[in-house]
């Protein structure tokens, strides 16, 4: 810190001769103080990053904490019995009255349910969508149409999600009642469609990164003995992208299953399991929305503010084992890229 | 070896930079957390909670130096507060219970009413939907999944879609108390998160029925007779409309006069505590 000189001096000594030599002006040698005032700092400042890296680390494991903790108190009653009785009420009922005064019930059946319905509905509409315009950015259209398309299905990520949900209860709602005939157009299929559109610009992007991933050559080389486009799509280059396919849709669905205020807003909350199951016109109720939609005014230490908490476990439960596995797709896709 | 040093001097200004930064973030907050240790705590329920807090708002900008909190945990929660002297100030939606008042005089408070609007919540349909008039039976018994189509009470054949408001909001609070007489609703009961939610879904779908406040009802939404009593600010103001209610604030014996307590429940005498009242889908109390 006495030197404020130094830097300028070693920038430009690497430049010219001339200047190297105004580096041996300094002393060639730190004093012991320098020395170290130097040590101390690379020291100290290594930890103080090591520090701020762990801070989000921490964070996340306190999010654990914090949820898990507050989760334990609804499923730990007076004995074994009762805790037993109260995890399958939670699990297998379809009741959810968590804030009824004299008889309050925690079926979160339904809410489980709804939460995968929405989801697995908006994969089964995104999937085909997403990978078909992958593989038509990454291998089809000329240079300049991907270079206008990829950024403005980019754009449709950066869309406020309550605009979105917005959308749905004004504009979509009222379609799907006029032209279907749906007795409520807030309903599962309303927002697995807004899901879906959510989800498609991740799984274009992540599909098509992985697509183009696959070297020229191994096009080239198919090609080369004979195959037609086709056969080359089909059978050689979406095989070996196939992990970041998979990635990419595992990343979808994430993005469908943590999202909040689009469901909230368009799904219709109706604490029911369709039936029969495979009606989409009907009203379902999403973990997340459940969620973001009671916690606000719900007094802490009840047990509705503890079953809030136990469904956010299980969200989490859900979202991490999904992490886990696109973690593990896509590091086979990093692999593979050292190799190619 | 210099540039070395040169590095570790650079990231060394520059964690100093972060550190700083941080620190300086965790005075705001700390600051932040000391400016709430306030002067005129409320506390109770979620129905009255946003006329309280805009009321507060209010207050705190003509008395710029007073601090409040407006903690919205509900009317069991506020009566306790005042019961136990933790608050100044209790939001209720009900009237204190006899149990609370005992407890309340054996520790030596003594809660005073002061009824600062009233609630009345409109049940609406859709405009084109011709049934005009509800008993409360039946409407309880369409949230309660035992009437499912308009043609069981006189209306076309149209499936019913009910829509309630989430069950955290003091409006369903009114509703379940009033209307459900605290029955649980249907599975198939649909629920919105805000008054202009519920009043979207209602002008868009035929066969909806649904519940705002009154100042969510306009042309796009047909609010019903219930028992044969038309809401308005009138019938609600005075109790004939069914589903209304008074709000109240509890003190602890009368507050003194002029004393921020005293001006904050009497603010809803105030031209702007009445707008206020309005504009929160509430009747403001007058006889004009």
């Amino acid at each position: 810190m006495k030197q404020p000189d130094i830097s300028p001096n070693v920038s430009v000594a690497k430049d010219t001769s001339l200047q190297a030599v105004v580096e041996f002006s300094r002393p060639l040698l730190l004093t012991p103080g320098q020395d170290l005032a130097g040590y101390i700092g690379s020291r100290v400042g290594r930890a103080l990053i090591f520090l701020i890296t762990c801070v989000s680390v921490l964070a996340v494991l306190l999010i654990f904490y914090f949820i898990i903790r507050e989760a334990v108190p609804f499923v730990t009653l007076e004995s074994v019995k009762t805790s037993l009785a109260r995890i399958s009420e939670f699990l297998t009922s379809k009741n959810w009255f968590p804030e009824h005064e004299e008889h309050p019930e925690f079926g979160a059946l339904t809410i489980i349910v709804g939460s995968i319905y929405v989801t697995v509905v908006a994969l089964i509409l995104a999937v085909p969508f997403g990978v078909l315009s992958a593989i038509f950015l990454s291998d089809i259209a000329p240079f300049t149409v991907r270079e206008i398309v990829k950024p403005v299905i980019e754009l449709l990520a950066a869309i406020p999600s309550v605009a979105y949900g917005f959308f749905a209860i004004v504009v979509v709602a009222p379609w799907l009642q006029n032209k279907f005939g749906f007795t409520t157009g807030a309903n599962a299929l309303n927002a697995a469609m807004i899901l879906a559109l959510m989800a498609v610009p991740t799984i274009i992007s992540v599909a098509e990164d992985s697509l183009s991933a696959i070297g020229r050559e191994i096009r080239e080389a198919s090609y080369g003995l004979g195959a037609t486009r086709t056969e080359t799509m089909l059978k050689v280059v979406i095989p070996a992208a196939h992990s970041g396919i998979i990635a990419s849709i595992i990343l979808g669905m994430m993005r469908a299953i943590g999202e909040t205020m689009v469901v909230w807003m368009a799904a219709g909350m109706a604490a029911q399991v369709p039936s029969p199951w495979w009606d989409l016109s009907q009203s379902v109720r999403p973990i997340t929305a459940t969620i973001a939609q009671e916690m606000g005014e719900t007094p802490q230490g009840t047990p509705h503010y503890y079953s809030l908490f136990a469904l956010g476990v299980l969200l989490l439960i859900f979202t991490f084992g999904l992490n886990m596995v696109s973690e593990h797709f896509m590091s086979r896709v990093k692999h593979k890229g050292g190799s190619a | 070896m210099s540039r070395r040093t040169k590095t570790n001097f650079k990231t060394f200004v520059g964690t100093l930079l972060i550190c700083g930064e941080l620190m300086a973030i965790t005075l705001v907050a700390a600051n932040h957390v000391m400016a709430q240790t306030s002067r005129l705590n409320i506390q109770g329920s979620t129905t009255v909670g946003p006329i309280g807090d805009a009321f507060a708002e209010a207050y705190k900008a003509m008395h710029p130096g007073i601090n409040i909190t407006v903690n919205k945990t509900g009317s069991g929660d506020g009566a306790a507060a005042i019961v136990d002297g933790r608050c100044d100030i209790a939001m209720m939606s009900r009237f204190m219970k006899d149990t609370e008042f005992k407890k309340a005089v054996v520790n030596d408070i003594f809660p005073v009413a002061h009824v600062i609007a009233m609630d009345g919540v409109c049940v609406i349909v859709h405009p084109s939907n011709p049934v005009k008039s509800l008993g409360s039976a039946q409407i309880r018994a369409i949230y309660k999944g035992e009437i499912s189509n308009w043609n069981q009470i006189g209306g076309p054949n149209l499936p019913i879609v009910a829509i309630s408001r989430d069950t955290s909001s003091g409006t369903y609070e009114t509703f379940e108390d009033l209307v459900m007489k605290k029955e649980k609703m249907a599975s198939g009961v649909e629920y919105v998160s805000s008054n202009p939610q519920a009043h979207a879904r209602v002008s868009t779908t035929t066969g909806a029925i649904g519940y705002v406040g009154l100042g969510f009802v306009d042309m796009k939404v047909r609010a019903l007779q219930i028992d044969g009593v038309a809401p308005s600010r009138s019938t609600i103001a005075s109790g004939k409309y069914p589903v209304s209610r008074p709000l109240f604030l509890f003190t602890n014996g009368y507050p003194k006069l002029g004393s921020p307590i005293h001006e904050f429940c009497t603010f809803y005498l105030t031209e702007k505590g009445q707008e206020i009242i309005e504009a929160k889908g509430f009747v403001p109390l007058t006889n004009y």
